[in-house]
């Protein structure tokens, strides 16, 4: 899993205190009513964050700006010290190489084996078919899938395409590791070990952002920090967002 | 620069095996084969009127109304003129053959009557003025005419057939780039989930366009050099069975250079289908986020 980092951007983000800043962000799809509205946190470097709330409250699309698939419609997000709410499509590549990704619906591409959707960051990022078979193998045996290696996702169980969408999301130890309900498809064994590897990403500086319903995943993380979002804002906005959440202390 | 051309069996591998949906290959086939037929059409014809114009240019005619009594006269009298490279008298059997085509047995009677007809090559420094005055003296009743005002129409008509095979080249061409735009639009539709996702994970559009880029190259080139193979099977009939076609244009064919732009063709297309694809998706992919 090692990865070049230009010492410049070392350097730079050594003195980034905030991944993440929003300010009265709000986002519509089209015409419709806004589905976020006036999203105003940070997420500090090297933090653990639990994204909670009802279905439908809105987590998905917050963690869809986060991960730069969508714009927001009024307010400013920055992202690794940089205003990206406006900025140009050409820079967002370099932007969105550094967060992993682990979407509720873990969209693998299904005519490629588990080894090549793993691959595809190292090679989108420029790595030889040499220089990713190491660090695939490893992940592939981390997420307990050696020998699946050249299954392709419609031949593999809802809990080994998890798992797999995990591994893509997390090969390129990213500096923000975006994960919506990644628990949501695996026995209790394996999220246990998927809570452990996202701990230890963090461990090592990676913001870690988790959308989950579950209560279990967010009890065994007790350094974590809970955002809750209801009816598309943030339901705790003035105080100190802290695991348990206030309002079951 | 083609690196894109040389992708690694990762990279075939993220379009899947299959060759893109599509008639694309025909489609740029037949165009190739229209494209090559009517540009060695076009450049026959150029060929033809260069022929004729050489021909023509330098050739005049001398018209006695009243008959060949003094065409003897007449032959050493243009002949002496400084200037005239060679002259000749048209036989009167000829131009009755001629005019029996139009006249039937008529046209042999004694009591037709037929003009005398001299044909004459001038160099480029000849004095025109000084040769009529001198037919003058000879005949006064002849009249002099050039070749070119007589073929003007003709030649008239072979170069904007000249350009009308141009145009049509170019319009094939637009067709068959629209062609690559509607098979570049379903592949991107056909791959719009691959897309998203690797969008999604930090590829870059040049990424993505050089997948699609390599594959609709490889559908023009095959279909470019079929179309072209057909296309010159054809002409290699043509040229075979049509010695005649030399004779009426004065032996006019394709040169070694024409055969060259022919050979041309069917990779310019290529490389025009490949550019358009690349354009084309590039302006898709910045539709999206």
């Amino acid at each position: 899993m090692a990865r070049r980092v230009p010492c410049a951007r070392l350097e730079r983000d050594k003195q980034l205190t905030q991944v993440a800043e929003f300010d009265s962000v709000g986002l519509r799809y089209g015409t419709g009513a806004e589905v976020l509205r006036d999203l105003d946190f940070r997420l500090a470097h090297g933090g653990f964050y639990f994204l909670t709330g009802p279905s439908g409250a809105g987590k998905t699309s917050l963690l869809k700006l986060l991960y730069l698939a969508q714009r927001p419609t009024r307010g400013r997000i920055r992202l690794f010290g940089e205003e990206l709410s406006d900025a140009r499509r050409e820079v967002l590549p370099n932007f969105r190489r550094r967060i992993g990704v682990v979407f509720q619906d873990f969209r693998l591409i299904r005519h490629l084996s588990a080894f090549d959707n793993i691959a595809l960051p190292l090679r989108i990022a420029g790595a030889t078919d040499e220089q990713v078979e190491g660090p695939v193998r490893e992940m592939l045996a981390w997420v307990g899938l050696a020998d699946r290696a050249s299954a392709r996702p419609p031949t593999l169980s809802g809990g080994e395409q998890q798992r797999v969408a995990i591994a893509r999301a997390v090969i390129n130890r990213p500096d923000l590791l975006v994960a919506d309900e990644p628990t949501g498809n695996v026995d209790a064994a394996m999220a246990q070990r998927l809570l452990h590897l996202f701990s230890a990403l963090n461990r090592q500086g990676t913001t870690v952002v988790v959308a989950t319903h579950d209560v279990g995943l967010i009890s065994a993380t007790p350094g974590a920090q809970l955002i809750r979002i209801e009816n598309g804002g943030i339901a705790d906005p003035t105080g100190t967002l802290r695991n348990p959440p206030r309002s079951r202390r | 620069m083609l690196d894109w051309l040389f992708p690694s069996p990762s990279e075939r591998r993220l379009l899947g095996e299959a060759r893109l949906r599509g008639p694309t290959a025909w489609v740029i086939a037949i165009m190739s084969f229209s494209i090559v037929i009517i540009g060695a059409a076009g450049l026959a014809l150029a060929n033809t009127a260069g022929v004729l114009t050489r021909a023509i240019e330098a050739r005049y005619s001398i018209q006695v109304p009243a008959g060949g009594g003094n065409v003897e006269a007449l032959l050493a009298t243009v002949r002496s003129v400084p200037g005239v490279n060679s002259a000749a008298a048209v036989p009167e059997s000829e131009m009755r053959r001629t005019l029996e085509r139009w006249l039937g047995p008529a046209a042999q009677s004694t009591e037709l009557p037929v003009p005398a007809l001299v044909d004459f090559d001038v160099s480029s420094g000849a004095k025109l003025q000084e040769v009529a005055s001198r037919v003058h003296a000879v005949a006064p009743e002849a009249k002099i005419a050039a070749h070119r005002e007589a073929v003007g129409p003709l030649l008239h008509s072979l170069r904007l057939l000249q350009w009308v095979a141009f145009g049509l080249v170019l319009l094939l061409s637009a067709a068959a780039s629209a062609a690559v735009v509607l098979a570049a639009r379903g592949a991107l539709d056909t791959h719009r989930f691959t897309i998203e996702v690797m969008h999604g994970i930090g590829a870059t559009d040049v990424q993505v366009t050089r997948l699609f880029q390599r594959k609709i190259a490889i559908d023009a080139l095959v279909g470019s050099i079929a179309g072209a193979a057909v296309a010159g099977l054809v002409l290699l009939a043509l040229a075979a069975g049509a010695s005649f076609a030399g004779e009426l244009t004065g032996g006019a064919t394709l040169s070694g250079a024409d055969f060259l732009i022919l050979l041309l063709l069917p990779l310019a297309l290529t490389a025009l289908a490949t550019w358009v694809a690349r354009t084309a998706v590039l302006a898709a992919l910045r539709k999206a986020l």
